[in-house]
């Protein structure tokens, strides 16, 4: 640090070692951390995307599971860790994200807090900023969406905005990456020479500072959260009744005394104390708004306000929902077709390729492990990736547009009546994408018994890793015209047993009220192609990722099980080669296992292959399409898609068919779901209990598709 | 602001496009801490763009658009 730069910030003595500029979490080498906060939809994400490129780490927090993303960038020689702090509206610790953000900054001491403010909407997003303020945080304001504001009419005077908050405050336009060197050399300032912030920069009237002092003398001075925690901080948060201060092990004195403060202040004020103190916020607020920030024009009605008069419309609001997602859907899958049919010759060709290596007609072992092992398994899922990617794509342009907030509002009705919150719909959304993301976003559920009930059913909404199953099977069994609406129908089975498993869960083990329902929605905007990109890419590695390393390893051990123990001489001894093979498959341990299941699913118009494949898709559900080609291509011969798909014409019906898509649909959530839910739960029992309960239902549903379906065809 | 009605009621009853002024919140500590950081407080001014009788709420608060369920336009009085 600059020693000249230091002299001019005066050392406080008593408040010395809370200081910031302490600076623990700078490196020996001299990297400085900064850490993005900001609302959602302030466009926090795009700031960080602008500021560190595309070379980002997406990890998650200890100990809880919320997205943790970093990223590394040096600026004029100075080395920077830029970390996306999840975006909150305040700082309160009702939520893991309010929490998280707020000892990340206490904890970890982050040399710049950059608080990002939709500029547009200045007012609402500088509440976080007080609470940032109360905190001491080294703060940089970025006031984002510049270009909007100025449109609407807003000017602001920054440097007397930057007085009034003790915070430099600089313009940006996340989208265009505008402003982004200047806020860097804003941030790196503040993490040389910090500003001293004082403690009491918000006030909170009379009536509430009296109760602060009188709380304040009492706190004990070896009173552990005061290593990390300014004492009047600390006091303004037991008169809020902040639920992780209350629990830092103050004596009944001081709680009593915050009892009493409260009633004192309601008595007075006819508010609760946390009323107050947030009203007290907002007063700063305008109070530095009307002189800093000026709004030439009154805005009445805008563009997003159109849009939602149509979109979120009694008449047309369901239809247009309907619509777009199968729009979803048809893109998905129509779109996907192309690169796929690519994909496959590509892996075709690298087989033959392969096989060519050894000598025509020779057998071995290896040989047989690159091509149907490793190269049937992970090429399997590999070919599927188009369409994962372009579902990815789809939900990335409905979160960035706007319309997903949307789509929440207009489901909060049926959610509702699900005993649910519109808001479950969010994470059961991303659950057509995978289910583990998705009952990690349950996170955003306030309610314990809202957040468990969605995660026991976000299952049963057909995840990207199910498509794979649904994408060999439909093309198979379907003419061209009803495959969209057969993969439709199975979408929708899916959630109307859903809602229904809901229902079911809401009056019995997870009875209570319904959690209000509150919930922002951001203004319409255009979606930058690189935030869209980054999405579908962070989305469809996390797949790649799984194919690479658990299926790689699953499909090996799978092509063992099919290739092992090998039958004796003589069982083979006068056979043709197709029947030598049905042999060794047979006598295979998963032969075994599936002929040995099959008593249990014949009912169900399941064979000891489907059977085995099944196995299979209990580890990942994608795992059940390289299983099938796996046993075919051990039976038969090895190829592409299309000769499995030929396979499974002659040997299945179209019935037959449906009921194994239903059945992967409902049965077993995968091993990555299992892990999760026990996590997000707490509890190995829901997990069990999740498992199994979703297993009984796919095999009852299946049963009476099947049998009622054999009698009518 | 010059308001001809001062009645209390409930938001939930108030027509679409009508601005009133909130009275009170009559809820837990978890609503009413998450409306306070939506900008949702005693005094505030509130637009009612959609009320989406019997289904859920869009209003304005301090520049920002929130849907809120019934459930809480029930809780929350106004002027």
């Amino acid at each position: 640090m600059d020693k000249a730069e230091n002299a001019n910030n005066p050392p406080t003595e008593s408040s010395a070692r809370l200081t910031f500029s302490m600076g623990r979490s700078r490196r020996a080498d001299g990297t400085i951390t900064i850490a993005l906060a900001g609302n959602p939809n302030s466009g926090k994400t795009c700031v960080f995307n602008a500021l560190t490129g595309a070379r980002q780490h997406v990890g998650n927090y200890p100990g809880v599971t919320v997205e943790k993303k970093e990223g590394y960038r040096t600026y004029k020689g100075q080395r920077m860790r830029i970390v996306d702090l999840p975006g909150t509206y305040s700082l309160s610790a009702y939520s893991a994200e309010e929490l998280i953000v707020r000892n990340f900054i206490m904890d970890e001491r982050p040399d710049v807090v950059v608080d990002i403010l939709d500029s547009s909407n200045i007012e609402r997003h500088l509440y976080l900023t007080t609470q940032l303020i109360e905190l001491q945080a080294p703060l940089v304001l970025a006031l984002n969406m510049s270009d909007v504001a100025e449109r609407n009419g807003v000017k602001f005077d920054t440097e007397l905005l930057s007085k009034l908050l003790h915070a430099p405050a600089v313009q940006t336009v996340g989208t265009s990456g505008k402003g982004a060197d200047a806020l860097l050399e804003a941030a790196i300032e503040i993490a040389q020479a910090p500003r001293e912030v004082p403690g009491n920069l918000v006030r909170y009237g009379p009536v509430v500072e009296k109760e602060i002092e009188a709380l304040e003398a009492i706190v004990p001075a070896d009173h552990p959260a005061l290593a990390e925690y300014q004492r009047r901080w600390l006091c303004v948060k037991l008169l809020e009744h902040d639920p992780d201060v209350m629990t830092r092990g103050f004596g009944e004195d001081v709680l009593a005394a915050v009892a009493s403060a409260r009633s004192r202040i309601k008595e007075l004020l006819r508010d609760e104390a946390e009323t107050v103190i947030a009203d007290r916020r907002y007063g700063f607020i305008s109070g530095a708004c009307t002189e800093a920030v000026k709004a030439t024009v009154e805005r009445r009605h805008d563009m997003t306000d159109s849009i939602d008069a149509v979109v979120t419309s009694k008449v047309f609001g369901v239809p247009i929902f309907v619509v777009m997602m199968y729009l979803v859907f048809y893109a998905t899958f129509k779109l996907g077709k192309w690169p796929m049919i690519g994909l496959e010759h590509g892996f075709g060709w690298l087989s033959g390729a392969i096989a060519s290596l050894w000598p025509a007609g020779s057998e071995s072992p290896l040989k047989s492990l690159i091509i149907d092992g490793v190269i049937g398994g992970v090429g399997g899922i590999i070919i599927f990736l188009p369409n994962i990617l372009i579902l990815f794509l789809a939900i990335a342009i409905l979160e960035d547009t706007g319309y997903m907030a949307r789509a929440a509002f207009i489901m909060d009705r049926l959610m509702h009546r699900m005993g649910l919150h519109g808001k479950s719909f969010i994470p059961m959304i991303i659950g057509f994408g995978c289910t583990v993301p998705a009952i990690l976003a349950t996170r955003i559920l306030e309610n314990r018994r809202n957040r468990f009930t969605t995660i026991m059913v976000t299952p049963l909404l057909s995840c990207g890793a199910r498509l794979t199953i649904y994408s060999l099977i439909i093309p198979a069994f379907f003419t061209e015209r009803y495959r969209a609406p057969v993969l439709w129908l199975i979408y929708v089975i899916g959630i109307v047993l859903a809602i229904g498993a809901a229902k079911v869960l809401r009056v019995t083990v997870l009875r209570g009220e319904a959690m209000p329902f509150v919930m922002e929605l951001p203004p319409y905007r255009v979606p930058t192609a690189k935030s869209l990109l980054l999405h579908m890419w962070e989305r469809g590695w996390m797949y790649l990722r799984k194919a690479g390393t658990i299926i790689l390893a699953i499909s090996i051990v799978l092509w063992a099980a099919a290739s092992y123990p090998k039958p004796t001489a003589e069982q083979l001894a006068g056979l043709t080669q197709e029947q030598a093979q049905k042999v060794e498959l047979q006598n295979s341990l998963v032969g075994r296992v599936g002929k040995a299941l099959e008593p249990a699913i014949r009912p169900l118009g399941f064979d000891y292959r489907v059977g085995t494949a099944l196995i299979g898709a209990v580890a990942a559900k994608e795992v059940f399409v390289s299983q099938m080609g796996i046993v075919y291509s051990l039976g038969e011969i090895h190829g592409n898609l299309d000769t499995l798909r030929a396979a499974l014409q002659h040997d299945y019906s179209r019935l037959q068919a449906f009921c194994i898509m239903l059945f992967c649909l409902i049965s077993a959530p995968c091993v990555a779901t299992f892990a999760v839910t026990r996590s997000e739960t707490g509890s190995l029992g829901w997990a069990i209990a999740q498992w199994v309960g979703l297993t009984a239902l796919a095999y009852v549903v299946t049963l009476v598709v099947y049998q009622v379906g054999s009698l009518l065809v | 602001m010059d308001r001809k009605e001062e009645r209390i009621m409930t938001l939930s009853d108030v027509a679409d496009g009508q601005r009133v002024n909130i009275v009170a919140i009559d809820g837990g500590h978890g609503v009413t801490r998450r409306l306070a950081a939506m900008g949702m407080l005693p005094n505030a001014e509130v637009e009612v763009i959609r009320n989406g009788h019997p289904g859920p709420f869009i209003v304005r608060v301090r520049g920002t658009r929130i849907a809120l369920g019934r459930g809480v336009a029930h809780k929350i009085l106004v002027r």
